[in-house]
C-alpha cells in the first residue's frame, strides 16, 4: 500500500516529516518498506504558453511554435499533432535533465534549432500517453514548475500491510493511526467545488428503488449489503488537477474523472466502489445473484470470464454485468459517451471473494480489499462523499437519497477485556483507564462495566474478535519498547532433547576429523524413481521431486567443483531422504549420512615433491567404517562387485560405499562415495578398560594365500585359533611374486597376557596351532623364506 | 726418454688444488670437468698418453701422475663434501619451509550458526528437538490457527505432495507436535529445513533452514518474551547490541512482534547491509496465540507463553557477508575452505 504524506498532512491538518512518520508508523502498526520522494525527476520542467505555431518549412509533420517560458520567448520545434496556440505545456529548456536521465541540448531538426522540448506523460514519466505532448489546464502562469502546478511535490511511503489490517489499506485508517501517535484527530479533507453531502441511503431489508433502478440481493451471504445511487447528467472528462496529483501520488493512473473519483475514495476509505453506465444496465435492475455453472461475460479487462457456482455476480435484467467485489463487465463500463450512472457501495464476503478470485486468477484492488475485510458500517457515509466528490468533479444533477439493501443488519461487536488478564499476560501492569485512553485513541468506544471494559470494535478492525486482540492493541499502542527487559526465573523444560541431534553433532566431528568438509545441498531434485515423492506445484522441472538419495546432489556438487578446475574434493552431507508412502500420507523420511571423496588424499608438500597419493578404495573402505561405526545400523560390512555394503541384523542393505560413475574431466581422479542410514539408539556408551601393566610379544606371519582365500577368511581362522591372549591381527604387508602361485599377505600378531609377562614358548605354542589350523581349512602356510 | 711435457702438464694441474680448496659450487663442477673430464680433461689426457712410454718409464712417470691425480681427486671430493654440508646444514637449519598439513573438515556455515544459536538459548533451558519436514495440512496451517481461507495463509506459498500434504513452510508445526505430547513447562528450539515455493535469486531460496522457538508454562509474559529475544540478540550480535520490536502478524502469535537487531556493521549508524536503517530484521515472533493452546489441549487461560521463528541462512549471511544465498547450496570446496575452524 502506497501512501502520500501530502494526503495524510491533509487529514492530520498539519505538516508531516515523511521520515518521522515511517518511524512512527513502523513502530506503532505496519512495517514501511521505503520513503520515497517524488517527482523530483520533473523539477527543471515549467509550465509554458505556446503563443504561436508554424508549419516546419522543410517538415509536414513538424512545426515550429514560438513558447512562453515565463522569462522570455523561444522557439522549439515540435512533433506533436496536438500542439495548438495558446495553449499550455510542460516545458524543459537546455540544459534541463529529464527521468531516465537525458540531457538536452539545442538541437538542429531539419535546419531549425529547437531550444528544448515541449513535452508528452510518457517522456515525464507520468503515464504512458505518447501520442502527443501533455495539455495542461491549469491556471499558473508560464514559468511555474509543473511539479507545483500539478501539486506533484510530494512523498510515498510503501506499506507492508499485513493480511490482519485492511484498516491501512486507506489513507484515512494510516491517518488514524499516526493521528494517536501524534495526539491529534484524522479528518477527511474537503472536498473542492463539492455540493452539500445528500441525506444518508435509505435502508430496507428487501429490493428497492432508486433512480427508477431497482436493486434486489438474492445472495444474501456472498453480498449481505449493497448501495447504489443514480446520479444523471455527469459529464465524464479529465480530472481536476488536485485529484489527479492524489491519484499520481499512491501510482495510480489517472483515468477519467467518474472513476479517478471511485478511486480516490478506494485509496482514502478503503471502500471499493464501482460505477456503471445506466444506459447499459438493461430492465432497470440490478440483481446481485449467486453464479450458474457455465455463465460466462467479458471482463473490463477484455478477458472471457467463466464462472462457477460460490461466485457473486451483479446482473441486470439479462444477464452478468460486474464479478461482485473483483472486477466490473466490459459492457457496462463508464465511457465518454456516458451521462447517467449507477454507483455501487457494497460489501462482499471475504471468504468468497478470496475463493472467487482464486478461481479467476484474477486479483484486483478490490478483491484485495474485500478479501481482507472491508468496513460496513461506514458504507453510508462513504456514499454520501462518494456522491458529493462524483458531483464535484464531474457534476450530476442532485440525486435522489441512495437505497441502502440490507436484508440482515449487523450490529457492531463488543469484546470484554479484563485489566489483570493485560498485566498476566503482558508481565506489566496497565492500569484501567491508561487501557481505555490507549484503545480510544484509534477508535475503539471502550466503557468499563465491573473489573471489565466494554470495548465495542469499529467496523474497520475486522481482525479484532476477543480478548487477546484488545490485549495487543495495548502493547502496540503503549510501545513495544516501552515494556523492560527483565530475565525472570523459569522452569526447566519437560521436552527432552532429540537424541538425533547431539548423534549428528558427533557424526560432523568424526567425519570434518576425517578431512571433509560439510555438505549442503538441495532437496528439490529433477527426477525420481518408483517410489519418489513428486510436489503436486513445483517451480520447475529440475525441481519437482523429493531426494531419494544424498548421493546425487554430493556428485554435482563435484561436477560444480571439477567445473572451477578444484580436483581435489571430500564431502558429506547429513540430510533428509524421502519415499512415498501414498497420496494424503506424509512420505517416509529416513536420515541418511553421505560423502563424496576424490584427488589428493592429502595436502601436497615439498618433502615429497609436492605429489600426494590420491584417495583410493582402501581411503573408501576405511571412512565408510568409521561412518558406520558412529551412527550407521547394527550389522557388518560385507564386499559386493562394487565395493562394500552394510548388512544389518535383518539382512537389509543399510549403506553402501563404491567408485562412483560421474561425468568427470580428463584430469579429475577417480570418485568415491558412500552413503548410509543414520540409526539412532544403537550406539554404545564409551567404557574404560585397566590401560595394560604387562610387555606384548609380537609375531609376524607371512602367509601364502592360495587363489580364491580372502584376507578376511584367514584373519577369522586366526582369531578364532589363537587363545584370548592375542590381543590385535593387523595385516601389514602385501605383495605377489611371479614364483609364488598365490600371494602373500603378512599379519603382525600381538600377544599379552594382562597378568604376567608371556614367554616365547607359550606364544610359539599358540602361532604352531593357528598354522596348522590355517593349513586344515584353508590349505594356507607360511611363506618359504 | 720421459717426457717432460707431460709431467710438467700435471705438475702445473696440481697447483689447481688452491683454486679448489675455495671454489664455489659451480667453479668446482667446472675444475672436475677440465682437470678430469674422461675426454679433455687435463690429467685423463696426459694419462692416456703415457700408454705410449716404455714400460718402465711408464711405471716412474705413471707413479708420479696418479699420485697427481689422487690428490686431485681428493681435494675435488673435499671440497664437494665440504659445499654439501653448507648446504644440508642451510636445509636443516631453514625452519621457514612449510610444515606439513594434513586435511581437516570444516561443518557447513549454516550448521555452525545453527549450533551456536540453539547453544545460546540453552543456556536459557531450552532443550532441542526436530520434525518431519513433509506435514499435513493441520500442522502446518490450522492448528497454528492459519486458515487456508484467509489471506494469512498466503504468508507463504506452499509445495503441495498430495491432498492435505505439505512441505513444511515454517518450523512451526513442531510447536503443535509438541504441546500436543508434551506438559508445560515446554522449552524448545527446533531447527529444520523447510520449503517455500520462492524462485532461486540473492536472497531466495526454495528450501532453508529455520529455527523454532517456543515457550509455554503459567505466567509466561511479554516481558519474558522481550527479555530472552535480548538476551539472545546480546549474546550472539555482542552485549552491545540493542534490540527492537516492532507490531507485526502471525497467526500463531500474538501480541505478534517483528524483531530487529542493531546493525553490526556500522552499530545502527546506517549502512549498505541494514540498507541505511541502523537495523536487520532477525525473527518474527510473539506471545503465543491461545488459539494455539486451545487446539492442542493445554488451558490457554491457565498457561501463555512465546514464540518465535529465525532463518539461519540470513543470519549466516549477515555474520559473514555473504552476497548470496545459492554459495550456501553449491559446495564449493574454495567456499567451505573458508569455514575452517
Amino acid at each position: 500500500m502506497n501512501v502520500s504524506i501530502n494526503w495524510l498532512s491533509a487529514m492530520l491538518g498539519r505538516s508531516i516529516d515523511p521520515r518521522d512518520a515511517a518511524n512512527r508508523l513502523a513502530m506503532l502498526c505496519v512495517p514501511v518498506d521505503s520513503v520515497e520522494p517524488l517527482f523530483e525527476e520533473l523539477n527543471d520542467v515549467v509550465v509554458a504558453t505556446v503563443e504561436s505555431v508554424k508549419r516546419h518549412p522543410d517538415a509536414d509533420r513538424l512545426t515550429v511554435c514560438q513558447v512562453n517560458d515565463g522569462s522570455t520567448t523561444i522557439e522549439v520545434v515540435c512533433g506533436a499533432p496536438n500542439v495548438t496556440a495558446g495553449k499550455k505545456y510542460p516545458y524543459a529548456a537546455v540544459g534541463s535533465v529529464l527521468p531516465g536521465g537525458l540531457t538536452l541540448t539545442a538541437r538542429k531538426i531539419r535546419g531549425i534549432v529547437s531550444n528544448g522540448m515541449l513535452l508528452s506523460e510518457r517522456e515525464m514519466q507520468l503515464g504512458t500517453d505518447h501520442t502527443g505532448i501533455m495539455e495542461l489546464a491549469t491556471d499558473a502562469a508560464p514559468g511555474t514548475k509543473l511539479v507545483d502546478a500539478l501539486r506533484l511535490a510530494d512523498t510515498r511511503l510503501e506499506l507492508d500491510v499485513t493480511a490482519n489490517r485492511p484498516d491501512l489499506l486507506g489513507h484515512k485508517g494510516v491517518a488514524r493511526e499516526l493521528g494517536a501517535s501524534l495526539g491529534v484527530p484524522a479528518k477527511l479533507e474537503p472536498i473542492p467545488d463539492a455540493p452539500p453531502e445528500g441525506p444518508p441511503p435509505v435502508t430496507s431489508n428487501g429490493p428497492a428503488k432508486v433512480g427508477g433502478i431497482e436493486v434486489a440481493i438474492e445472495d444474501v451471504e456472498g453480498c449481505p449489503r449493497y448501495m447504489a445511487a443514480v446520479i444523471r447528467g455527469v459529464k465524464v472528462a479529465p480530472s481536476p488537477t488536485w485529484l489527479q496529483a492524489r491519484l499520481r501520488s499512491v501510482g495510480a493512473r489517472p483515468i477519467n474523472n467518474v472513476v479517478d473519483a471511485t478511486n480516490y475514495i478506494l485509496f482514502e476509505l478503503n471502500q471499493p466502489l464501482h460505477a456503471f453506465d445506466l444506459a447499459k444496465i438493461r430492465d432497470a435492475r440490478i440483481v446481485v445473484r449467486a453464479a450458474r455453472a457455465g455463465e460466462h461475460m467479458t471482463t473490463l479487462d477484455g478477458e472471457k470470464r467463466e464462472f462457477q457456482a460460490g461466485m457473486t455476480l451483479i446482473c441486470d435484467g439479462k444477464g452478468a454485468t460486474a464479478i461482485g467485489g473483483v472486477m466490473g463487465g466490459g459492457e457496462s463500463e463508464v465511457s465518454d459517451e456516458t451521462t447517467d450512472i449507477l454507483l455501487e457501495c457494497a460489501y462482499f464476503d471475504p471468504k468468497r471473494i478470496r475463493a472467487t478470485r482464486k478461481a479467476l486468477k484474477l486479483t484486483t484492488d478490490a478483491s484485495y480489499r474485500f478479501e481482507r475485510g472491508t468496513d460496513f458500517m461506514a458504507m453510508p457515509d462513504v456514499m454520501r462523499r462518494a456522491v458529493a466528490l462524483i458531483r464535484a468533479v464531474a457534476g450530476g444533477d442532485e440525486p435522489e437519497p441512495a437505497v441502502d439493501v440490507y436484508p440482515k443488519p449487523a450490529k457492531s461487536r463488543t469484546v470484554f477485556l479484563r485489566p489483570d488478564r493485560v498485566a498476566h499476560v503482558l508481565g506489566i501492569s496497565v492500569a484501567s483507564d491508561v487501557a481505555q485512553q490507549l484503545l480510544t485513541s484509534v477508535g475503539f468506544v471502550v466503557a468499563p462495566k465491573q473489573n471489565r471494559l466494554a470495548v465495542q470494535v469499529p467496523g474497520w478492525r475486522p481482525d479484532v474478535t476477543r480478548e487477546v486482540d484488545l490485549i495487543e492493541e495495548v502493547a502496540r499502542l503503549h510501545g513495544y519498547d516501552q515494556f523492560p527487559t527483565e530475565l525472570r526465573p523459569y522452569r526447566p523444560s519437560s521436552v527432552p532433547d532429540d537424541p538425533v541431534e547431539p548423534l549428528k553433532a558427533r557424526a560432523r566431528r568424526v567425519l570434518t576429523g576425517l578431512g571433509l568438509h560439510e555438505a549442503r545441498s538441495v532437496s528439490l531434485v529433477g527426477a525420481g524413481e518408483a517410489q519418489a515423492q513428486g510436489i503436486v506445484n513445483p517451480m520447475s522441472l529440475e525441481e519437482a521431486y523429493l531426494r531419494e538419495s544424498l548421493l546425487p546432489g554430493l556428485v554435482r556438487s563435484a561436477q560444480r567443483n571439477w567445473s572451477v578446475r578444484e580436483r581435489d574434493i571430500r564431502l558429506f552431507e547429513i540430510g533428509v531422504v524421502f519415499h512415498e508412502s501414498g497420496a494424503g500420507r506424509q512420505p517416509d523420511e529416513t536420515l541418511r549420512l553421505a560423502g563424496v571423496l576424490s584427488g589428493a588424499g592429502t595436502p601436497p608438500h615439498w618433502s615429497a615433491a609436492g605429489k600426494s597419493q590420491d584417495y583410493d578404495e582402501w581411503d573408501l573402505k576405511y571412512i565408510f567404517g568409521e561412518a558406520v561405526r558412529v551412527c550407521g545400523a547394527e550389522g557388518e560390512i560385507v564386499e559386493d562387485d562394487a565395493g562394500w555394503l552394510l548388512r544389518d541384523a535383518a539382512g537389509n542393505t543399510r549403506g553402501w560405499a563404491r567408485e562412483l560413475r560421474a561425468d568427470q574431466p580428463a584430469w579429475a581422479a577417480p570418485l568415491y562415495g558412500f552413503e548410509l542410514d543414520i540409526v539412532v539408539g544403537r550406539q554404545r556408551g564409551m567404557r574404560y578398560e585397566p590401560v595394560p601393566s604387562t610387555p606384548p610379544v609380537e609375531r609376524d606371519l607371512a602367509l601364502v594365500l592360495p587363489p580364491g582365500v580372502e584376507a578376511g577368511d584367514v584373519e577369522s581362522v586366526i582369531v578364532s585359533a589363537a587363545s584370548e591372549l592375542l590381543e590385535t591381527a593387523t595385516v601389514f604387508d602385501e605383495y605377489r611374486t611371479s614364483d609364488l602361485l598365490g600371494r602373500s599377505v603378512a599379519w603382525r600378531l600381538v600377544f599379552r597376557a594382562r597378568d604376567r609377562t608371556l614367554k616365547d614358548r607359550e606364544v610359539d605354542k599358540i602361532v604352531s596351532r593357528v598354522l596348522k589350523l590355517l593349513k586344515d581349512k584353508l590349505g594356507v602356510e607360511r611363506r618359504q623364506a | 726418454m720421459p717426457n717432460p711435457t707431460a709431467i710438467e702438464q700435471l705438475e702445473a694441474a696440481l697447483t689447481a688444488v688452491d683454486e679448489i680448496a675455495t671454489a664455489d659450487a659451480d667453479r668446482l663442477t667446472q675444475l672436475r670437468t677440465e682437470l678430469l673430464g674422461r675426454k679433455a680433461g687435463v690429467v685423463t689426457k696426459v694419462l692416456r698418453s703415457l700408454q705410449g712410454l716404455p714400460a718402465a718409464e711408464r711405471r716412474s712417470v705413471g707413479a708420479r701422475a696418479n699420485e697427481i691425480k689422487t690428490a686431485i681427486e681428493a681435494a675435488l671430493d673435499q671440497r664437494e663434501a665440504a659445499l654439501t654440508a653448507a648446504v644440508d646444514q642451510a636445509r636443516e637449519r631453514d625452519r621457514s619451509m612449510p610444515g606439513r598439513p594434513s586435511w581437516r573438515g570444516a561443518v557447513h556455515p549454516i550448521t555452525a550458526v545453527v549450533d551456536e544459536i540453539c547453544d545460546i538459548f540453552r543456556e536459557l533451558g531450552f532443550t532441542r528437538v526436530v520434525g518431519p519436514e513433509a506435514e499435513t495440512e493441520a500442522y502446518n496451517f490450522t492448528k497454528l490457527n492459519i486458515a487456508l481461507d484467509h489471506p494469512a495463509a498466503d504468508m507463504q506459498d506452499t509445495f503441495y505432495l498430495s491432498p492435505g500434504i505439505v512441505l513444511r513452510a515454517h518450523t512451526s508445526p513442531m510447536q503443535a507436535r509438541t504441546l500436543e505430547r508434551f506438559k508445560p513447562p515446554v522449552r524448545i528450539v527446533v531447527p529444520g529445513q523447510v520449503y517455500r515455493r520462492d524462485a532461486w535469486d540473492p536472497s531466495h531460496a526454495p528450501v532453508f533452514e529455520q529455527i523454532e522457538g517456543l515457550v509455554v508454562d503459567e505466567g509466561v509474559s511479554f516481558v519474558d518474551f522481550k527479555a530472552a529475544i535480548d538476551f539472545f540478540v546480546r549474546r550472539f550480535f555482542g552485549e552491545d547490541t540493542k534490540t527492537r520490536f516492532r507490531p507485526s502478524f502471525f497467526p500463531f502469535t500474538e501480541p505478534s512482534a517483528e524483531v530487529d537487531a542493531q546493525c553490526h556493521i556500522c552499530r545502527g549508524a546506517g549502512c549498505s547491509t541494514c540498507k541505511y536503517t541502523g537495523y536487520l530484521e532477525i525473527m518474527g515472533a510473539g506471545m503465543v496465540h491461545p488459539a494455539v493452546l486451545d487446539n492442542c489441549g493445554i488451558d490457554s487461560e491457565l498457561y501463555t507463553g512465546y514464540a518465535f521463528g529465525m532463518g539461519p541462512h540470513r543470519i549466516a549471511m549477515l555474520r559473514y557477508g555473504i552476497p548470496d544465498i545459492r554459495l550456501l547450496f553449491e559446495n564449493d570446496m574454495r567456499f567451505l575452505n573458508q569455514f575452517l575452524e
